[in-house]
């Protein structure tokens, strides 16, 4: 029996968890920078503390439709992928939680595809469900499948 | 004090701690091997260049020396053995044969074994090179040698492990010594070290190591043969000769005081004469990425200034501006290398590749000089070496098939390299039999790396490039040398990783030429910051030839030609890329362009038309993430000194959104001349097809030239035609002696009208001209309205009108014969 601790976030409405070890840090996403003739979910370029950091928001990754109007302004987890710097673009963070590895289950088949290959597994929370996302190919799947 | 350190050292030596001295040592001895590999192969091609037998001689020399210095008996033992053969060379008293050149090879060869494990263990390994001395020493002494007894070495990477067994140690140039020092040779005798006579005031190299023993003997030396005596076998040489050398010490001495002069020489002359010391790489590591860091936090302070009115920091701010931009160049001076560094080992490849294959090969290298970062320099090295190696293996035919095909005996293998904007580009071409198209294919389908239907419409071009794909490998069977299944793949990967790129072009029965390019340095560039569609772009500096203003009231006016712009500089025609609508950027649309800028990349030339042009900045270029690497207008990213990221064009990708409207060559050659209003002259182009004159047509009845890869273009009973913009385009032979090329790229003439587009297609545009136009003697044959002298040639004019309709005749697919649609236009 292990524990993990997971940063949890909702985009969407959903709550989704990102292993907490590899979140380096929560900001807001200022300053963009847009990519021309880049993937639609790149939100762009920016400038983080002299690091430049991609932007990838996650609305557009999932397929998921922009957000409303009068929104909070969206936040980003730093997540390092391959030595590069990368910012998910989501709604908003929730807290971080202690989770068993014996609650964890794989995701279920009925996925859409877009979703089941980012998706690492869920957790059965009291109330709802955790997804738990894979920052890898989450980020740099695309960029193969891209080349 | 060094020879304390050296007694040390030798404790050291029986662990694992590798002494700096060792490691300093190790690199020195590197370097100095890698000269002597390609120093013997130019003197087995010239045994008669004393400079260079000179050369190898002191390089050996000085390996031995240190070696026996340090106590490294084996080493000592082989380039002892060596250096004596290359003495004899160097006497005259022996004929340079290619065996003996291989022999001395292979005692390199082993030292260099010797070496890696010295490396990796910090002893010397376990061996024994009784084989390869005794081989050395009969070729000195002029007996004939097999030299296929002598096992030669691959020099692995890492060496054997494991512990040595003095017992098995087996050092028979140093027992020789120990038992001569107990009788000092006189001039003239014949000394069993060097296998030769003593030349008068030579001093045998027993003598001095008897002397150097019995010199230095006193408490220290004792210490350290009692330390090292149960790890070296060295120390055979030490108690018995110490004893045995007391009686000549007396003789000994006066050698003795010079005899370590030499030996500290290094040290001494090291001081007085030292224009170079080493750095660690780590060092040179640090201090680039401080002064990246550093351009950086002056450009921020740069633009704070330039805000303020406040001048009390801007003089001081300019000078740490300048005093910033000059350590940067010299930072960067640090890190450049001259390619040749890189190929210093493949002459000694290609020759023995030469003889192991039995074929004859020429290594052409040009461009040793050009310099690129150590850091890339060091990730191509290994690529290359591949690279040459296959050439020279797989590429090249065997002599014998080389003069039956009535090609010149020896191939050859060029290696190349240019500066091309801010890149190095490496040519490796040889004149070898060029791939197998029809294997390469068969083995695609075999491997399932595409699929039947695909592979069989794919063009030769796109099917050669399959040798780049994993696991792929044709060689029929697996030498020595190549053919092992890792191949281009590794290469392509090992290339792509530092940004570069590979492709290749090949002939059947001609060869086959790779082409490497790749950025020069990673770090820094001095950029324009450009504005379009809103936004901000930098532009590397190196690319940008001038920039002209342009406009509705400037001089220079952007024009169409159907739908490409142009703008007219200096009467020559420049194609234009408009960076915002490029870009896709919406705002890009309301904009009115103001400036062009001249880009050259490589021999293209063409205008990228830009809203704004804002700054100057040095630019730190950080490499895209990986998600955005598929972007390929984009080199990288950079942080401004206002804090803003702006991503950095790469001037080579745009070219590819130029297009073709003008032939490279004529524009390299800048004979592109507008055909002007105010005289009668009209430009003209000349171009070959078929046999008899040159043909030459106005320049303002084209549409555009295209080259296009023949394979590209589709063939229906009889007639051509190319997938042209969405739609199928004739393709028009001039005369009946005339039509498609069977190989490579096709020149075509385009003409569009209401509608359609037709092209002629053409052997070889040969220039643009402008005359004036005089038709001389009638048309002997359709399709001719003419023969002018054209630039002093005479040519025939070709009738236009005349091949438009039989392009509009095909366009409609009717079965209109070439007699009616002359009679048409006529």
């Amino acid at each position: 029996m292990s524990i993990r601790d997971y940063v949890t976030l909702r985009v969407g409405g959903q709550l989704f968890g990102v292993d907490a070890a590899r979140v380096h840090d929560v900001f807001h996403p200022r300053g963009l920078t847009p990519v021309p003739l880049s993937r639609s979910e790149i939100a762009g370029v920016l400038n983080l503390r002299g690091r430049i950091v991609t932007a990838v928001c996650a609305r557009r990754r999932l397929g998921l439709g922009p957000r409303e109007e009068g929104a909070p302004e969206p936040l980003a987890i730093g997540l390092e992928v391959h030595g590069d710097s990368y910012g998910l673009v989501i709604d908003s963070v929730d807290e971080v939680l202690k989770l068993d590895d014996e609650k964890f289950h794989a995701a279920p088949g009925n996925l859409p595809p877009r979703w089941a290959e980012i998706i690492v597994g869920v957790y059965q929370l009291e109330k709802e469900l955790l997804i738990v996302l894979d920052p890898h190919t989450l980020l740099d799947a695309g960029h193969l499948k891209a080349a | 004090m060094r020879l304390s350190r050296t007694c040390g050292l030798k404790s050291n030596l029986t662990g694992y701690a590798v002494d700096d001295l060792i490691a300093e040592f190790l690199t020195e001895t590197a370097e100095s091997l890698e000269v002597v590999d390609s120093e013997l192969v130019k003197f087995e091609a010239n045994p008669n260049e004393r400079k260079t037998l000179d050369n190898i001689f002191r390089l050996v020399h000085t390996i031995k020396g240190t070696c026996g210095f340090l106590g490294l008996g084996r080493l000592e033992a082989v380039a002892h053995a060596g250096e004596t053969l290359l003495g004899r060379f160097r006497d005259g008293k022996l004929e340079v044969t290619s065996d003996a050149v291989t022999l001395v090879l292979h005692s390199i060869d082993r030292i260099k074994f010797i070496l890696s494990g010295l490396e990796s263990t910090g002893n010397e390994p376990d061996g024994d090179d009784h084989d390869l001395i005794s081989q050395l020493e009969a070729m000195a002494e002029g007996q004939a040698v097999d030299i296929s007894a002598v096992q030669a070495i691959d020099v692995p990477e890492r060496s054997l492990n494991g512990e040595i067994e003095p017992a098995e140690l087996n050092i028979p140039a140093v027992s020789t010594a120990a038992a001569a020092a107990a009788a000092p040779l006189q001039a003239g005798d014949i000394d069993p070290a060097t296998g030769r006579a003593l030349r008068p005031g030579e001093v045998s190299e027993a003598d001095l190591e008897a002397a150097f023993a019995a010199a230095e003997a006193p408490d220290w030396m004792n210490e350290a043969v009692a330390d090292v005596e149960p790890e070296l076998s060295v120390s055979e040489v030490a108690p018995a000769p110490v004893a045995a050398a007391a009686p000549v010490a007396a003789k000994a001495a006066p050698v003795a005081s010079d005899a370590p002069a030499p030996m500290m020489g290094e040290d001494g002359a090291g001081i007085a004469t030292t224009q170079s010391i080493r750095v660690s790489v780590d060092v040179l590591e640090g201090l680039m990425t401080l002064v990246s860091e550093m351009v950086l936090t002056r450009n921020q302070l740069l633009q704070i200034s330039r805000n303020r009115e406040d001048s009390a920091f801007a003089t001081p701010l300019q000078r740490l501006s300048t005093l910033t931009g000059e350590l940067q160049d010299s930072v960067m001076k640090t890190r450049m290398q001259p390619i040749g560094a890189a190929w210093k080992k493949l002459p000694r490849l290609v020759r023995d590749l030469s003889h192991e294959l039995g074929k004859k090969i020429d290594l052409v290298m040009d461009g040793e000089g050009t310099e690129l970062d150590r850091q890339v320099l060091e990730l191509i090295r290994d690529p290359l070496t591949h690279m040459v190696r296959n050439s020279a293996d797989h590429g090249l035919e065997p002599t014998a098939e080389r003069i039956e095909l009535g090609k010149p005996a020896n191939g050859t293998v060029k290696l190349s390299a240019f500066h091309e904007g801010g890149y190095i580009v490496i040519r490796i071409a040889d004149n070898g039999r060029g791939l197998n198209t029809a294997r390469i294919r068969e083995k695609i389908i075999e491997k399932a790396l595409a699929p039947r239907n695909e592979v069989e419409a794919m063009s030769d071009q796109q099917i050669h490039r399959f040798i780049f794909a994993p696991g792929f490998s044709t060689a029929a069977k697996v030498t020595n040398l190549s053919g092992r299944g890792v191949g281009m793949d590794v290469v392509r990967t090992n290339i792509e990783q530092i940004g570069g790129q590979i492709d290749l072009v090949s002939i059947m029965g001609q060869g086959t030429t790779f082409t490497i390019k790749i950025p020069l340095t990673l770090a820094i560039v001095s950029a324009l910051i450009v504005g379009a569609g809103g936004q901000k772009f930098a532009v590397p500096q190196t690319s940008v030839m001038e920039l002209v203003r342009t406009g509705a009231n400037a001089e220079h006016k952007i024009e169409k030609i159907n739908d490409a712009l142009v703008l007219r500089l200096r009467d020559k025609l420049l194609p234009l890329v408009q960076l915002g609508p490029t870009m896709q950027l919406e705002a890009a649309q309301s904009e009115d362009p103001t400036f062009v800028m001249v880009i050259q990349v490589g021999e293209r030339r063409y205008g990228l038309v830009v809203n704004d042009v804002l700054d100057t900045e040095e630019i730190v270029v950080k490499p895209l993430a990986g998600i955005l690497r598929s972007v390929q207008a984009f080199s990288g990213a950079t942080i401004l000194g206002d804090g803003s990221v702006v991503l950095i064009l790469d001037p080579n990708a745009l070219s590819e959104y130029a297009g073709n409207i003008i032939d490279e060559k004529s524009a390299e050659d800048g004979e592109i001349v507008v055909a002007s209003a105010e005289n009668e002259k009209v430009a003209m182009l000349l171009f070959k097809a078929g046999y008899g004159a040159p043909k030459a047509v106005e320049l303002a009845h084209i549409t555009r030239l295209e080259h296009i890869e023949v394979e590209k273009i589709e063939r229906m009973d009889g007639r051509a035609a190319l997938q042209y913009r969405g739609k199928l385009m004739p393709i028009l032979n001039v005369s009946e002696g005339s039509g498609l090329m069977a190989e490579g790229i096709q020149p075509l003439l385009v003409f569009t009208g209401e509608g359609y587009a037709m092209a002629l297609a053409v052997d070889e545009i040969v220039d643009v001209v402008e005359d004036s136009l005089s038709i001389e003697l009638s048309p002997d044959r359709q399709g001719v309205r003419g023969t002018a002298v054209v630039a002093g040639r005479a040519c025939e004019i070709l009738d236009v009108d005349y091949y438009q309709f039989r392009g509009l005749a095909e366009h409609a697919r009717k079965t209109t014969t070439e007699s009616d649609a002359g009679k048409v236009a006529a």
